[in-house]
């Protein structure tokens, strides 16, 4: 097993198949029904996050809708069940927080070099602890 | 981080159980940006947007007690008064927006329904600290004012509003507000709608992480309504919150001061066919329309005096909706610009977002507008939009297509 440390912002523990995403993502535009992405040319466009743990480089959009769109994913239960990100912003960090959804930051490099979609990773943001199988 | 004794009081619960779980979530807040302290802040907007992730946290403060300690601004849900003579509203559609009111009536804010408070009744002065979420607004006043405030969320800016403080990092501190991008506008920028497709070109040819721009080559003269679009396009293209106009904003009176003394750590040329990309990116430029739909952000007089020019006296050929504030439906009441618009079959709609339940009946259809942002986030509610200038769009309406 391989371990790294990351940074704690939002607290939780999350153990799942990761999606990576090149681009930032915003929440509103994933449908809540499935979980996939429908922005026109993301990177994740027509792939699920449903209860997935997202890699990517961190939030965009207005400042209402990341927590709009959260809330949907969850009650349909489609929401990503842990988030690791590049690039905190208050909206998407505030959030987590709210949305009780473990999010960490400041990961080595290493990590990105090795992972591929749907590996399983754990992340325990409580200990600042990303482990790959 | 050090906390006052009053901010520990706040934590502790003395001040009630609302602030307490302000502050609680404020506090989750420093571990992502690990700031010294908090500080005082003297405004607040909060971008109510009706929805149930926004009903729920608002309920959720105001079950624990307390009133906000600084009132904020809000942002529009929609006029079901006023819809309510043309659509039918499920049981759930009305509960949801009843209690979105009540609740923030309850809480103690400025129920002025409006996105655009910083030309209204929210403007800071330089350097004064606040909290304002709203993608159009958060860099109207950091940009244009010289405020400062971080791009807070709805909830984080509630918090704010609750406590009164905010955990002080990033674009509340001087050092970080150096532009980051030097921008060189070589493309022709004249109308206000120039501005929308230049906010929404730059974060289409700029890494993510390099947030703040510093244009130079723009003309000397810009309108607020120029300004409200750039900041609103960069927002929400990107999640550009400061930007500086070399001899134009307060903190740029040249570029060694939008730059802080630092070289910039990256330079760009925007030329017209970049603009053009961006265009043909986000829009078709012709075809019929069936609907008309203004004001994201809310449009001002200015841009209402603007449609009753190129309108005359002719008529809709499909329903043409404006989204305003309640000033300035009252003013066009006044100068006779509603009148004009509501013979010709037009409607002017106070405290009404886009991104509303309000549209349903516009589902399914494809319309005119002259905000990316519009058509950006109402692909939720299955419309979509050809993208023109508002003269340009005015008269697609008219004519029922854009020529």
């Amino acid at each position: 097993m391989r371990r790294y440390r990351c940074h704690k912002i939002a607290k939780g523990k999350a153990k799942g198949e990761i999606v990576i995403s090149k681009d930032p993502l915003c929440f509103y535009l994933v449908d809540p029904k499935d979980g996939q992405v429908i922005e026109k040319n993301h990177d994740l466009e027509g792939k699920s996050i449903a209860n997935k743990i997202i890699v990517f480089p961190g939030g965009k959009g207005s400042s209402v809708v990341q927590a709009d769109g959260l809330y949907q994913l969850q009650q349909e239960n489609n929401a990503p069940i842990g988030m690791i990100i590049k690039y905190p912003d208050t909206v998407l960090v505030a959030t987590s927080i709210i949305m009780n959804i473990p999010l960490v930051d400041k990961v080595d490099e290493d990590f990105y070099s090795i992972i591929e979609d749907d590996d399983v990773i754990e992340i325990n943001a409580d200990e600042s602890i990303i482990s790959i199988d | 981080m050090k906390l006052t004794s009053e901010e520990k009081d706040m934590l502790a619960g003395k001040y009630g159980e609302g602030v307490a779980l302000a502050m609680e979530i404020q506090q989750a807040i420093v571990e992502a940006f690990e700031p010294e302290r908090m500080v005082e802040i003297s405004r607040v907007h909060v971008a109510l947007s009706n929805q149930e992730a926004d009903l729920w946290f608002v309920e959720k403060l105001l079950k624990k007690g307390n009133k906000c300690r600084i009132s904020p601004t809000v942002n529009p849900p929609y006029n079901l008064e006023y819809f309510k003579n043309y659509i039918e509203f499920t049981q759930e559609e009305v509960d949801i927006i009843e209690r979105t009111r009540k609740a923030y009536r309850e809480i103690g804010a400025t129920l002025t329904y409006n996105c655009t408070p910083y030309l209204e009744n929210n403007i800071p002065r330089f350097k004064e600290v606040v909290a304002f979420s709203e993608s159009s607004a958060t860099p109207y006043i950091n940009s244009i004012y010289g405020a400062r405030t971080n791009r807070e969320s709805a909830q984080s800016a509630l918090c704010a509003a609750m406590t009164g403080r905010v955990p002080e990092y990033g674009l509340l501190l001087e050092e970080n507000r150096r532009g980051q991008v030097l921008v060189e506008v070589e493309a022709k920028i004249k109308s206000d709608f120039d501005y929308q497709l230049l906010g929404y070109t730059f974060p289409r040819m700029n890494d993510y992480h390099d947030t703040i721009p510093v244009f130079v080559g723009l003309p000397d003269k810009i309108s607020s309504e120029a300004l409200m679009n750039l900041g609103a396009q960069l927002n929400t293209a990107g999640a550009v919150s400061l930007y500086h106009i070399v001899g134009y904003t307060p903190e740029a009176p040249n570029i060694k001061a939008a730059f802080q003394n630092h070289q910039p750590r990256n330079k760009m040329v925007i030329k017209d066919e970049d603009i053009q990309e961006t265009y043909s990116s986000i829009s078709d430029k012709k075809g019929e329309i069936d609907f008309a739909l203004f004001g994201c952000p809310h449009l001002t007089i200015k841009q209402i005096e603007q449609i009753v020019n190129v309108l005359g006296s002719r008529k809709f050929s499909v329903p043409f909706w404006v989204c305003v504030s309640n000033l300035t439906k009252s003013l066009a009441r006044k100068m006779g610009y509603l009148d004009t618009i509501k013979s010709a079959g037009g409607h002017l709609v106070t405290e009404t977002c886009i991104d509303q339940p309000c549209w349903k009946f516009l589902s399914g259809k494809k319309g005119v507008t002259d905000s990316p942002k519009c058509a950006y986030y109402t692909k939720r509610r299955n419309m979509s939009f050809y993208i023109a200038d508002l003269s340009r769009a005015t008269e697609a309406a008219i004519k029922g297509e854009l020529r």
